[in-house]
């Protein structure tokens, strides 16, 4: 095949469906799901109390309209807002406890659950539809303190932590979605590194959409207490189905004084196929809050999956000298639609935050960046870096970037560059001539206009992510 | 080892080869030389593969093989080379991660080991004393901010590197100084021997003082208008191309 239109027509190979007894309510929500979830997971009342005034708050917001996406509103009542794999008992005490086909499942997806088998180095937590599966290596990190488990363990053994931490970086009322969420979310990941501590290994959730109604509504919540420091690494798959689910996730980080805490995510949701037809739409609030004195929040994302992407991880700087970081590389291809980027918004003095965002798109997708730097009046020394490089593959893609600069202090300095490049013939050309394969030279010029993205991921994770951009993109150039 | 038969190809509704007819064999160098607009860099990016470009008739055998039955990459692995006139730039992809990464592909259709990276950091020290090059344009970005001449001299490594049995080169002067010129047409004469040929696509006969042709072919409006041997480039240098193009109005005439 030649000319630029025949790389891109991999077929998702994660979009299988697992066949097992789940436990589902029935679709739609009102206050009754609400004190259903809530009496199913055995919650405080506080926590119910939550949920249901983001419940009612969220009935009197509406969706967002500004993102630079177009898609059919999802109806709110046609999904399931709980679906759990049904355990043989009713909470698994060990993992012989947990259903055969669930472990096949994740065996499938490269995430083996038992502890003897698990990634070297990295301690996982693994949520399925609405519920946490097993989380791996927690003893050994229990040793020095550190809690990593998932959410409805923590609200049952760390009540207090939870408490007094969640909704403190994303409140319930921040925006549609992530009211949604505070008032159903179902399960997620919760870290706690106590004062002082270095966590000695990589934590990784993995989260798996498997029910075709369902959507999932999981909430992460990570604290870095003073000088603490932690890796956290996050993966997601979908099956491959023609409806589109929604997953509405909200994350927050809390970095005190001289912590630090990097946030990578790979991202590879079903995205519908060739026609647009399918998909995840992934409405996500991430946001990172820098409390601390010289405290560090990293984002690093690599999002190449669902049918609509609207995620902006942020980074609140309050903390005097904090830093916050956002990497992203964001792919679309086919008739996937991304509006992403990342929110900086310095309140202390001397400040600093860097945004690097690479997007790439491909067949007839569209791929926005969107992105507000913020520097309030007492943010005296603040600094700004931004980078927003688009490369184009093939003629019917679109890029756009909406750089938003709001500066209300004069000795901030901000400084922003944009570059679109755009993976021609020519350029396919001049590799093929040297006797390389289309395939290999896209490979090669995306990993070059990423490096700077890529460089920020743990190397595993770096592995996978240029493998990833590779199977996304075959067919697209040739 | 390259036989052109009845070439015709355009671009978009343009005719821009009208029965091209060349016989190269090994050991030999071709100049081909012509005006402005004469077809003669359209006939090198036809023989690779250029996608604008459809051929629209005759037939091309490379060493045996149909070429155009062949993807632009398969061409190059089987022996066929072209220096760009204007290379392109490849921000972010290491030079020396380029030209291994090529070399290794060719090795493998050649079923040789590829180098690792120990043996290549040797092989290519070796290659770039060839075209007088500084070490440091391996570790930058392929051809990113290089000036013109660099971007030439960076073309004639690729060639060291890859050791085509046929390189097209494609207004390799332009853009060079003198020094510069006498240093990669001395790089180019090393590279050939009785197995490999050379096709020199050129507007000014200055480069033909260091590469010497076998034959000189002046193209003019898609088609081959005089023949002849070096001497011809004498004569292009002394009275330019305008009494050619008259001969042959005169003898198709």
């Amino acid at each position: 095949m030649s000319g630029l239109e025949g790389i891109t027509s991999q077929e998702y190979k994660y979009g299988f469906v697992t066949e097992i007894d789940a436990e589902s309510v029935a679709p739609g929500l009102d206050e009754g799901v609400i004190r259903l979830i809530s009496a199913k997971k055995g919650e405080p009342e506080w926590l119910l109390e939550f949920r249901l005034k983001a419940y009612r708050h969220w009935l009197t917001l509406s969706e967002p309209a500004w993102a630079n996406v177009h898609y059919e509103r999802p109806d709110f009542q046609k999904i399931v807002y709980y679906s759990a794999p049904k355990p043989r008992k009713p909470q698994y005490g060990s993992m012989d406890e947990v259903d055969p086909e669930l472990v096949r499942t994740f065996e499938k997806l490269g995430v083996p659950l038992h502890e003897r088998e698990a990634l070297a180095g990295v301690a996982v937590d693994v949520v399925f539809d609405s519920v946490s599966v097993t989380t791996t290596y927690k003893e050994k990190l229990g040793a020095v303190g550190i809690v990593f488990c998932s959410f409805s363990e923590a609200v049952r053994e760390h009540p207090d932590l939870v408490k007094k931490y969640l909704g403190t970086v994303v409140p319930f009322s921040d925006n549609f979605y992530a009211a949604l969420n505070s008032a159903v979310f179902t399960d997620g990941s919760f870290v706690f590194i106590p004062k002082g501590v270095q966590c000695p290994m990589d934590l990784s959730t993995y989260f798996r959409i498997n029910n075709k109604e369902s959507g999932q509504f999981e909430r992460t919540l990570i604290v870095a207490e003073e000088g603490a420091s932690v890796s956290y690494l996050e993966g997601c798959t979908a099956p491959q189905f023609d409806t589109n689910q929604l997953h509405a996730a909200v994350v927050e980080l809390v970095a005190l004084d001289d912590a630090s805490i990097k946030y990578s995510t790979v991202q590879n949701w079903y995205a519908g196929d060739k026609d647009g037809k399918g998909g995840i739409f992934n409405f996500v609030t991430k946001r990172g809050l820098c409390r601390g004195r010289r405290s560090k929040i990293s984002w690093t994302q690599v999002e190449t999956g669902s049918a609509i992407t609207w995620k902006y991880p942020s980074c609140v700087l309050a903390g005097e000298e904090s830093v916050g970081e956002f990497y992203s590389v964001a792919l679309t291809n086919h008739r996937q639609q991304a509006d992403t980027g990342t929110k900086m918004v310095h309140l202390g003095r001397n400040t600093r935050s860097t945004i690097i965002s690479k997007g790439i798109s491909a067949g007839r997708s569209s791929n926005s960046y969107r992105g507000l730097v913020k520097v309030h009046p007492k943010a005296a020394g603040a600094r700004n870096f931004s980078q927003c490089d688009s490369m184009l593959i093939g003629q019917a893609c679109s890029a756009h970037t909406f750089p938003y600069i709001e500066v209300q202090n004069r000795s901030a300095r901000v400084e922003h560059e944009a570059t679109t490049s755009k993976i021609g013939e020519e350029q396919l050309l001049y590799f093929q001539q040297r006797g390389i394969p289309a395939e290999d030279a896209i490979s090669m010029i995306i990993n070059g206009f990423c490096k700077e993205v890529f460089r920020e991921l743990p190397m595993e994770f770096a592995v996978e992510a240029t493998k990833l951009l590779s199977l996304k993109l075959e067919g697209s150039v040739g | 080892m390259l036989s052109i038969r009845h070439l015709t190809a355009r671009i978009g509704e343009t005719e821009v080869l009208r029965g091209i007819d060349l016989e190269i064999r090994a050991g030999e160098v071709h100049a081909i030389m012509g005006p402005n607009g004469s077809g003669k860099s359209t006939l090198g990016k036809v023989l690779v593969g250029h996608p604008a470009y459809e051929v629209t008739g005759g037939e091309v055998l490379f060493q045996g093989a149909n070429l155009f039955e062949l993807e632009p990459d398969a061409r190059a692995r089987a022996g066929l080379f072209m220096g760009f006139q204007h290379p392109i730039e490849v921000p972010g992809v290491s030079n020396t991660a380029f030209l291994r990464l090529a070399y290794n592909k060719k090795a493998e259709a050649e079923g040789r080991d590829e180098l690792d990276p120990l043996e290549w950091e040797d092989f290519i020290r070796e290659k770039i004393r060839l075209v007088e090059m500084d070490a440091a344009f391996l570790d930058r970005s392929l051809n990113e901010g290089f000036s013109g001449g660099e971007k030439k001299r960076n073309e004639i490594l690729q060639m060291a590197v890859l050791e085509p049995r046929l390189a097209i080169l494609d207004e390799l002067d332009s853009g060079l100084d003198i020094d510069a010129l006498r240093i990669l047409g001395e790089a180019v004469n090393r590279l050939m021997n009785p197995d490999r040929a050379l096709i020199l696509i050129t507007h000014f006969p200055r480069i033909l003082e260091m590469i010497q042709p076998d034959f000189v072919h002046v193209l003019n409006g898609g088609r081959i208008i005089k023949q002849g041997g070096k001497e011809l480039a004498h004569e292009l240098e002394a009275r330019g191309y305008d009494w050619v193009k008259d001969e042959s109005l005169a003898g198709r005439a």
